[in-house]
């Protein structure tokens, strides 16, 4: 087993570090003058904040970021697809012509972009079978928030507002559902999962009715089932008179298997930070790529980008929902999964999901031997899509060795945490690896091989185990849970 | 893909794969796909250009298209209103450029310690510009988090009228609309615009508006016309007298001057932070923030994760998440609103900025920013044709109005002499924006380019 341990710089927090008038940035001082602020708004005290030099900043931050695993190890972060960023892509994208553009420029100093988001939003079409992709959305809940703005809107032109109030999800679909689709004022009716590790057609049939707005789904879904009755579950929904949405943030297990709009779907939603090669930024900017089908594309947030002449123009459409949030989106990003995807070509993206169903089916194979790890509904046999959900539970009554501790003791070997499962828990001491194209059998046998030592320390020594890490620039947590005695401001913690 | 292999798929050469199929007893992926019926396959084509798998000739497509953009950095940008030119220091590029922020998603508070640190060293400095002890991690946007106070407002008071400036960037009133609407029209939130005077909110006007049925008033100090907002403290304590929350959204560039939103009597204070060493990246630099008091009324309603520090079990500085079970990631639809992938990276962004300005470079920023738009609002109110709505009273944005010259006529002359012109916002007005960016020279040119045009 190779050996890893994290830098330990016991860096202290910036506001701690300098001496009073130490500079990081200086700036042009020609013609400036604070008496312009008015009196009644003047500062009374300067911020509190660090004085440091330019080379500490710089030292300061280079160490903390040394103490992210992240990527360097080996991260297979179900349900996220981790997968590889391409550098050529953040250089393209670090280009003035996209880094120092204002989103309001005029069309015309901004076609080389507009011409970007129309080619990418054509092949998403291709990918999807949807007829408009817009690229507002800045993440995957701003998405489900974009189908319930959109939902909302669509059902009151038909003169429906005050009547359709239900969303309709399942169990295992991510919180941003339910979520967005509350906060939109809508009541949530959430299915239980069947016998089949999906929600049965009865309970659905039950759930919906002339007060059902939308139906937000994904498939598969995270334990890598996939729910074969979904145009049933479309039909019935359409046939009630709502609107079907699929959440595709699992579409890399089924990248050019499937299309959305040959389902039935009305819309659907892409993680560019995910399926597309963008990089997560340790949570954003990120793009949830919006997609529907041409019923509902006037209800879409504006601008998009149309055709016009040789070139393209930006149009609101007719009966537009607004905005998402500002300005067309985190366009930098579409940039990047713009070149992702021209460097895979049809043939890649294919290829990308075989590999990543393979690689997870093989890692079942291997993981099932390992004592006291059993995967979720283990009476469905045959294969898996691009992830299986697993459980620790076996380990953990033999050992009292927790998921949460094996994900601990593993990134002592270089091992990013795994995916737990989103809540509810529906199988206990959950973990979901998810292995993607991007990371090669040695890595994949690697993962394997630390499960599999950290499960034998856990007999041997599980005192180890549960107080790992060891070999991380600290150690866990004293409490699992922050709640109200939480601070985060330094302000707030030292007037504690 | 080159015989089967592409660089982006370390399993991808054919004998590789083959590898591992035989060990899944197979010599084609197909039969894993079992479980999708046969109905539900896609076999067309899927209506992909043709694959750049080779980045020689993938850079030089994406340079073709890129090279046709004009940006701030090859024409003169007086374009604000929401997103600003700033300057970017080349150490903050270095940092959010490192792959260990650029790529990772969620690690264990451990493994994600220096992370950790760096966003608390965020909410820590951004609590010092704004004088408030609890600061959210980031939201998607400054609309994003008027959208989320104005709902937190709501759910604190028990009140659903939110009071707004009735000049509001157009871009984030529309957000804000989005987040106040709802299926359940009970539950939605009303809102009802200030009426105005001289680019101010009308003091006279408030009391009117103001009732036991208001939520909040928000105010912007300086507001979406560029004017300081300098009744900001009278307004808030007649909404505090009206059990009202006070929204005051700031820009953080200019807190080394300008009196903080806690000081001017703000319950919660938002902006973007943008400004704050992050490009604007054709909209992708946008970044909210969320901040007020840290008493349970207010935390409790956060929707944002909360990024404490802590202490592990050897006593040593940590980082984890506080309150999670109020967000969706915890409680679903029961949570605060909803939260997702968001604009962390730009949250480290921001910390290295901060860190590099210290209080005397917000000082000098802020003194330059205010010193040179004043200068150019004064050189462009000069030109013939060109008038100044307010000569004084605001920071790095400014009202120009073309009496008989539509701004779209004024912007596209303007594009020939290499300016962005002011953004347009009414059919012969435009706000211009001046930071620390513009030289004295850039300020010549322009009017000079403007007197051209309206010559």
């Amino acid at each position: 087993m190779k050996r890893y341990h994290a830098p330990v710089w016991d860096e202290p927090l910036i506001m701690d570090m300098g001496r009073p008038g130490r500079r990081g940035q200086l700036f042009p001082l020609e013609g400036a003058d604070a008496s312009l602020v008015p009196e009644a708004l003047r500062r009374a005290a300067p911020p509190a904040l660090p004085e440091v030099s330019e080379p500490d900043v710089l030292r300061h931050y280079l160490k903390l970021s040394q103490q992210v695993l992240g990527m360097i190890g080996i991260s297979l972060f179900g349900t996220c697809t981790m997968k590889y960023n391409p550098r050529l892509n953040e250089a393209m994208a670090a280009l003035p012509g996209i880094r120092d553009v204002h989103p309001q420029q005029s069309p015309e100093t901004i076609q080389g972009l507009l011409d970007i988001v129309w080619r990418f939003d054509t092949m998403l079409r291709g990918l999807s079978g949807m007829d408009r992709f817009g690229f507002q959305a800045a993440g995957g809940a701003d998405a489900a928030w974009t189908m319930a703005c959109m939902a909302r809107a669509y059902h009151a032109s038909r003169g429906e507002a005050g009547q359709r109030t239900q969303m309709v999800t399942s169990i295992q679909s991510h919180p941003c559902n339910p979520a967005t689709a509350a906060t939109a004022g809508f009541e949530i009716i959430t299915l239980p999962l069947g016998p089949n590790g999906y929600p049965t057609l009865e309970s659905l049939k039950a759930a919906v009715s002339d007060r059902t707005a939308l139906l937000m789904i994904n498939n598969p879904d995270d334990m890598g089932i996939y729910n074969p009755e979904i145009t049933e579950w479309v039909r019935i929904v359409h046939e009630a008179g709502g609107l079907a949405f699929y959440d595709h943030a699992n579409f890399n297990g089924v990248m050019g298997k499937i299309r959305a709009r040959e389902l039935g779907f009305d819309a659907c939603m892409f993680m560019l930070h995910k399926t597309f090669g963008v990089p997560k930024g340790g949570g954003g900017p990120a793009v949830g790529a919006f997609g529907c089908s041409q019923a509902l594309a006037p209800f879409l947030p504006g601008p998009l980008v149309i055709q016009q002449g040789k070139g393209f123009a930006l149009e609101t459409p007719a009966h537009s929902i607004g905005r998402v949030r500002e300005y067309m989106g985190n366009l930098h990003q579409v940039v990047k999964a713009y070149g992702w995807t021209r460097a895979m070509g049809a043939e890649g993206i294919r290829e990308a999901s075989d590999i990543s169903v393979i690689l997870n089916n093989y890692m079942e194979t291997r993981l099932l031997k390992i004592p006291g790890v059993t995967k979720s509904h283990p009476h469905i046999t045959g294969w898996r899509m691009e992830m299986t959900r697993y459980s620790l539970e076996g380990l953990f009554e033999a050992t009292g060795v927790s998921v949460m501790d094996v994900q601990n003791r593993m990134a002592d070997y270089g091992i990013d945490a795994f995916w737990l499962s989103h809540e509810p828990w529906i199988v206990p001491h959950p973990f979901t690896p998810e292995a993607g194209e991007a990371w090669s059998r040695e890595d994949i046998d690697t993962w394997i091989d630390v499960l599999a030592k950290v499960v034998e320390e856990s007999h041997a020594d599980p005192e180890m185990v549960r107080s790992a890490p060891h070999a991380q620039a600290v150690r866990k947590l004293s409490d699992a849970v922050l709640d109200e005695t939480g601070a985060t401001t330094l302000r707030a913690f030292r007037a504690e | 893909m080159s015989n089967g292999t592409h660089p982006f798929m370390p399993n991808s050469p054919p004998a590789l794969k083959a590898e591992l199929l035989a060990e899944l007893g197979l010599t084609d992926a197909e039969p894993l796909f079992a479980q999708i019926p046969e109905a539900h396959r896609f076999r067309g084509d899927l209506g992909q250009p043709p694959a750049l798998a080779d980045e020689v000739s993938l850079r030089r497509h994406l340079r073709s298209l890129i090279a046709r953009n004009r940006s701030a950095e090859d024409t003169l940008c007086f374009l604000g209103g929401g997103i600003w030119p700033h300057h970017v220091p080349a150490v903050v590029d270095e940092i959010v450029g490192r792959s260990e922020f650029l790529t990772p998603v969620w690690g264990t508070p451990s493994s994600d310690f220096g992370r950790n640190q760096a966003w608390f060293e965020f909410t820590s400095q951004l609590g010092s510009l704004l004088e408030m002890p609890l600061v959210g991690l980031t939201v998607y946007s400054w609309g994003a988090a008027l959208g989320h106070a104005a709902r937190m407002a709501a759910r604190i008071t028990g009140r659903r009228t939110l009071l707004v400036p009735a000049a509001l960037c157009p871009e984030r009133r529309l957000v804000l609309e989005g987040y106040a609407a709802s299926a359940d029209p009970a539950a939605a939130i009303t809102i009802i615009d200030m009426p105005m005077a001289q680019g101010r909110i009308d003091l006279a006007a408030l009391p009117a508006l103001l009732g036991r049925h208001v939520a909040a008033v928000y105010i912007e100090n300086p507001n979406w016309l560029g004017r300081f907002e300098t009744d900001a403290a009278a307004i808030a304590a007649q909404a505090r007298a009206a059990g009202a929350e006070t929204i005051i959204g700031v820009d953080p560039a200019s807190l080394g001057l300008v009196a903080s939103p806690a000081a001017l009597g703000a319950d919660i204070a938002i902006g973007s932070i943008q400004p704050l060493g992050i490009h604007m990246n054709a909209g992708g630099g946008l970044g909210g923030f969320i901040a007020s008091s840290d008493d349970t009324a207010h935390a409790a309603e956060y929707p944002t994760l909360l990024n404490s520090i802590a202490e592990t079990v050897d006593g040593r500085m940590s980082f984890g998440m506080m309150r999670f079970h109020q967000s969706s990631y915890g409680s679903r639809e029961d949570g605060k609103d909803w939260t997702g992938n968001s604009t962390y990276l730009w949250a480290v962004a921001a910390a290295a900025y901060m860190a590099l300005l210290g209080p005397q470079g917000f000082h000098d920023l802020g003194s330059a920013i205010i010193g040179r738009a004043h200068t150019a609002a004064r050189t462009f109110a000069a030109v013939p044709g060109v008038k100044l709505r307010w000569a004084d009273g605001f920071f790095k944005e400014f009202v120009l109005e073309y009496p008989g010259r539509s701004v779209t006529q004024v912007n596209a002359a303007l594009l020939a002499h290499g300016v962005f012109g002011g953004l347009e916002i009414e059919p012969h007005a435009a706000l211009w924006c001046v930071t620390e960016i513009h030289s004295a020279d850039d300020i010549a040119a322009a009017a000079a380019a403007l007197a051209e045009v309206l010559a």
